[in-house]
């Protein structure tokens, strides 16, 4: 009898990781719509109101953090669609890792567009 | 020496005839809820990277990006009916396939009954909170609210 589990198609394979980050960055992406509701729902308090919380969006670390954000919400997305794919496409569940491949690619491209131009916005003197 | 036990797939109909009844799909509302929930978060998963897509790019990589949103930024795109059902739509699907996404995660981690059952509770009642403030929003929002009786002035409002 093997002591540890045998390597599997699953285990501690693209399929499981996939899966691991497509959760993290759904609860990541939850709880900051919750928030972002919240923030929203101030311009019916007042002009005021929304401004100076909308501006906590404008400094650099929280530029970070959105630029994070979007990397979650662009892996959440692709890999979404992967999923899509792999449920509804016939040959989906054999490519499944060339998929996720696919996504990182993807993933990579649309990340680094959207890092390059949203940090030079909002780090750039203005 | 006996000949090694047939196993047979769990749906098998070969020694019965059918399906024996603890293998049956079909029957009882939660079976078809948790298909119809699985089918949703497909279906609303294609339309959320339209949805966000667009407003990740309207808002942020457009001109100026994050420095152009303040209140007038929000009270010009709420003047449009266009942009009011655009984020209605991504509100009300994003907070749905949000919810049903952590019920999963419930439902996987929390083991006992009453700490499942509690926690879907305050999920749930987020979610309404959410959903329905969100709304009243967008509907209720005025673009030159009056405020202690101060008007609120912008070049988007009438003349006082």
């Amino acid at each position: 009898m093997p002591t540890k589990p045998a390597g599997t198609l699953y285990r501690g394979r693209e399929g499981m990781w996939s899966w691991v980050g497509h959760r993290v960055t759904g609860v990541v992406i939850f709880f900051f719509l919750l928030v972002h509701v919240l923030d929203t729902s101030l311009v019916r308090v007042s002009p005021e109101a929304y401004t100076a919380v909308i501006g906590a969006y404008k400094n650099p670390l929280m530029a970070l953090g959105e630029t994070g954000l979007v990397a979650a919400i662009l892996f959440h997305a692709f890999n979404g669609l992967r999923v899509i794919l792999v449920d509804f496409w016939k040959s989906g569940p054999k490519y499944q890792r060339q998929l996720l491949w696919a996504v990182l690619v993807i993933w990579l491209v649309a990340f680094a567009g959207f890092a390059i131009r949203h940090l030079s916005l909002a780090l750039g003197g203005h | 020496m006996s000949a090694a036990p047939e196993i047979r797939a769990p749906r098998s109909t070969s020694q019965t005839g059918r399906v024996a009844p603890q293998y049956l799909r079909s029957g009882g509302a939660r079976g078809q809820f948790e298909m119809l929930a699985w089918l949703f978060m497909r279906l609303s998963g294609i339309v959320l990277v339209v949805l966000i897509f667009g407003h990740l790019f309207v808002n942020l990589l457009v001109g100026e990006g994050i420095h152009a949103i303040d209140f007038g930024f929000v009270a010009g795109k709420w003047a449009d009916p266009f942009w009011q059902f655009w984020d209605l739509a991504m509100l009300w699907l994003a907070m749905l396939h949000g919810t049903n996404g952590v019920r999963t995660i419930i439902n996987d981690y929390a083991e006992r009954d009453s700490v499942r059952f509690w926690l879907k509770v305050v999920l749930y009642a987020a979610t309404a909170l959410i959903v329905i403030l969100g709304t009243l929003v967008i509907f209720t929002f005025d673009p030159c609210p009056v405020i202690d009786g101060v008007r609120h002035v912008a070049d988007y409002c009438p003349a006082p």
